[in-house]
């Protein structure tokens, strides 16, 4: 059975709200069925706005959205069967638990006993047996946030969007609520479009990420390609820690080039540069640095040690590196590392393949 | 484990419980001496005048301490025949010494209240009496009229001996004590409190509804729009809040009336005719719209606060689980509002219930409510007991309405803002 790669598509999707900007520009996006994505941006990208338009509650101001096929942009939103969580839960405050999810299998004249094994079958989904007939207001966040996802999948809808679901929640319970849903993903294969600005999640979770900036997608691939071949500096900067250098390409052949900073020169992996003279950043995740490398690399420098702080499996060190004092290194907790002090000069080296020479923005 | 629990000192070795209260008393002290001045207030203005209406409403005294000595002897009289000697002796003594306190009037104005037709014999008394001789004064009493020689005039004077009353709130359900002491309906053509009090309910009922049917798409609009245009909105709602009572409803006399902007446009548009102008002031329909109104605001801010916490998420919640934007209204937005409905709506019936000024002045005869009444009695008749009888059923009124309320959705459920 061949899997309908197209089952959501966004065509070039423009959409303005006071006619002056455009929130969102010239979205091109693809959604496989069954698939993970989410949109991942900071705060004003156009993320939010785009699965406001798949749901229907906006409309594009240019463009088409289709799903499985059909063009939805005229739907009204109760039409659509879209399962959506909301960032707040929504869940109706005045019903239990078992009437919040009988809502959407009233509406769908759906008989009483079918929608019981439905409500059943949805709360062991979320493991919230026994909690049918509790108010929202008697849950702790976490079960909120369950019954929200199990509300929207309680009616077998085929897309499911979540909007920031657990951004109220605390660190320890968002992250097992991440691997709950993703779970639930993989179990029952609904297609999940996920909204949220929290880049640990966004690489949990997902299939697929669509970076958004500035109502574009920067990037759309699978986490540890974003994360490891980042196509811009904004992509590389978004996610994770990145060091860079600002330069000036001096030299580009083989596969490589040679990068001129302020005060020395080194060598990084051509990504967004084409020719000698272009301005540059290079961005270098921090654990690919070493200290004192005993293999032979292609980039290593001295630099002086100014900051040391200690995060218990790890040690951050802050390094003052030709001409950059923000140089970032992250050196696992072992007894080897004794000569890390402040104050200290020590070598660090780097391959140039890591070091990615990207657009100079 | 051992039953008595030890007692637990301080550092000081002061028992923990006498050093918290020492520690509590000042703060305690300071908490009173800062709400003392709202509750002397409130005893003041509140619950003095209340407890005074009460006071005033079942008090009888008058009568009671005019004619001390005659409702004494009048003790043992089983009220069958004439009284007995003694009784006319003892209300000779009476009235001779009202006469001399030019006192004699008001008995005669509070006897007729009880009876008509106490007025006029006891003008005549008066006069007769400056030549009676001692003794034998049930003769000459009887001789002055023929009435003084009827026993129901005598009962009637019996029936004021108690120093309290519930005769006034019988009155105000136009019904009274008849000779033989039973309760019963006054004649139907002079009963006219019965239908001031089903006008008055029926008039704060529908003034209500027809808040409520406004205020809700204003609260809702309000509660939606962007802060820009929902300020502008909220001072469009507040506005008449800050013009005079009067001034309103002086205005409302202004566009209603015959000759008005209402009727005038009314004739200008053809609906109708210019020598067939209907009447819209100094009837009920004046009432119903300025009273209308004047209390939307009391409406539209219950509910406006309530709506004002409702996440706009949860409609689109009740849309994108599949349900049509009236299903997601009737089932999630409106059970929302209820508190802010029940408070509106018992603020506004409650307001309406003791409505004075407007329908006063655009109700007209049949649009004015039992407070004109109860005013009427304050100013012109000064029968202050009767006032008092009268406002305070209108009290316990509102008192029973606030209980079925409780009953029915239940007072906790109440959001006033």
């Amino acid at each position: 059975m061949s899997v309908n790669k197209e089952f959501v598509k966004f065509d070039k999707v423009d959409k303005s709200y006071d006619g002056k900007v455009l929130v969102v520009k010239d979205l091109q996006l693809d959604i496989a069925e069954g698939e993970f994505i989410t949109m991942l941006g900071p705060s004003g990208s156009g993320k939010t706005t785009c699965l406001m338009m798949l749901a229907g509650f906006e409309t594009p101001t240019n463009g088409e959205i289709y799903l499985d096929g059909n063009a939805i942009s005229s739907i009204p939103p109760h039409k659509r069967g879209i399962g959506m969580v909301f960032q707040n839960y929504a869940l109706f405050p005045h019903m239990t638990v078992y009437e919040n999810l009988a809502f959407p299998l009233r509406v769908r004249k759906i008989p009483k006993d079918e929608a019981d094994k439905k409500i059943d079958k949805a709360l062991s989904m979320v493991s919230l047996q026994g909690f049918a007939s509790r108010m929202p207001g008697q849950l702790s966040g976490g079960q909120q946030q369950r019954v929200a996802v199990a509300r929207s999948l309680v009616f077998d809808p085929q897309l499911v969007l979540m909007d920031e679901p657990l951004g109220a929640l605390d660190k320890n319970l968002r992250e097992s609520m991440q691997y709950e849903i993703k779970h639930i993903h993989e179990s029952i294969g609904v297609t999940v479009v996920y909204v949220t600005h929290d880049q640990s999640e966004a690489l949990t979770m997902s299939n697929r990420i669509a970076v958004f900036n500035d109502g574009k997608v920067q990037q759309l691939s699978s986490p540890d390609e974003l994360y490891e071949k980042p196509v811009n500096s904004f992509v590389a900067e978004f996610i994770g820690e990145n060091n860079t250098f600002n330069g000036e390409v001096s030299d580009i052949s083989g596969g490589k080039c040679k990068v001129k900073l302020s005060n020395a020169e080194i060598i990084a992996n051509p990504i967004s540069v084409k020719s000698k003279g272009d301005k540059t950043k290079v961005s270098l995740r921090p654990e690919r640095a070493l200290i004192n490398p005993k293999d032979k690399m292609d980039n290593i420098h001295n630099g002086k040690i100014e900051e040391v702080i200690y995060h218990g499996d790890h040690t951050r060190v802050r390094i003052n590196l030709l001409g950059n004092p923000e140089f970032i290194l992250k050196v696992p907790n072992s007894s080897a590392n004794l000569d890390i002090k402040l104050g200290n000069e020590i070598k660090i080296g780097w391959n140039s393949q890591d070091a990615r020479a990207l657009d100079p923005k | 484990m051992s039953s008595e629990t030890k007692q637990i000192l301080t550092t000081d070795g002061i028992p923990l419980e006498v050093s918290l209260k020492k520690a509590e008393k000042k703060n305690k002290i300071k908490a009173f001496l800062l709400v003392a001045p709202l509750l002397f207030f409130l005893i003041i203005t509140y619950v003095f005048p209340i407890g005074d209406m009460l006071f005033r409403s079942v008090d009888d005294k008058m009568v009671t301490q005019m004619l001390p000595k005659t409702f004494k002897a009048m003790e043992s009289w089983d009220g069958q025949e004439l009284p007995e000697e003694e009784v006319f002796a003892a209300f000779h003594e009476d009235f001779i010494k009202l006469v001399e306190d030019k006192r004699e009037g008001k008995l005669s104005t509070q006897l007729n209240y009880t009876k008509n037709g106490f007025k006029s014999i006891i003008k005549k008394l008066r006069r007769a009496s400056k030549k009676f001789e001692e003794g034998n004064y049930k003769e000459q009493i009887m001789s002055v009229h023929k009435r003084w020689a009827d026993v129901e005039y005598w009962r009637a004077i019996q029936r004021r001996a108690p120093e309290f009353t519930g005769q006034k709130y019988l009155k105000g359900m136009d019904m009274y004590v008849n000779e033989e002491g039973k309760i019963v309906s006054v004649e139907e053509d002079r009963r006219i409190h019965r239908v001031l009090w089903l006008r008055t309910l029926e008039i704060a009922f529908f003034v209500t509804v027809f808040c409520f049917l406004m205020a809700y798409p204003i609260a809702h609009l309000l509660a939606t729009l962007p802060m820009k245009y929902s300020n502008l909105l909220m001072i469009c709602v507040l506005l008449p809040f800050w013009t005079s009572l009067l001034v309103r409803t002086a205005s409302w006399m202004i566009l209603l009336q015959q000759q008005g902007i209402v009727n005038d446009f009314f004739v200008g548009i053809g609906l109708v005719a210019d020598d067939n102008r209907p009447e819209m002031m100094y009837n009920k329909t004046g009432s119903y719209v300025a009273m209308t109104q004047i209390l939307l605001p009391f409406m539209v801010l219950p509910l406006y606060s309530v709506m004002k916490t409702i996440s706009p998420s949860l409609m689109r919640a009740g849309k994108s689980l599949g349900g049509t934007p009236f299903v997601a209204f009737w089932k999630v937005y409106f059970p929302l509002t209820i508190p802010g409905i029940g408070a509106g709506c018992l603020l506004v019936f409650i307001l309406a219930i003791g409505y004075y000024i407007t329908p006063a002045l655009v109700g007209g005869a049949s649009g004015t409510l039992i407070s004109n009444q109860i005013a009427f009695h304050m100013k012109s008749t000064l029968d202050w007991s009767f006032a008092s009888a009268m406002g305070l059923m209108l009290l316990s009124g509102v008192l029973v309405i606030y209980w079925l309320y409780n009953k029915i959705v239940g007072i906790d459920n109440i959001k006033l803002g």
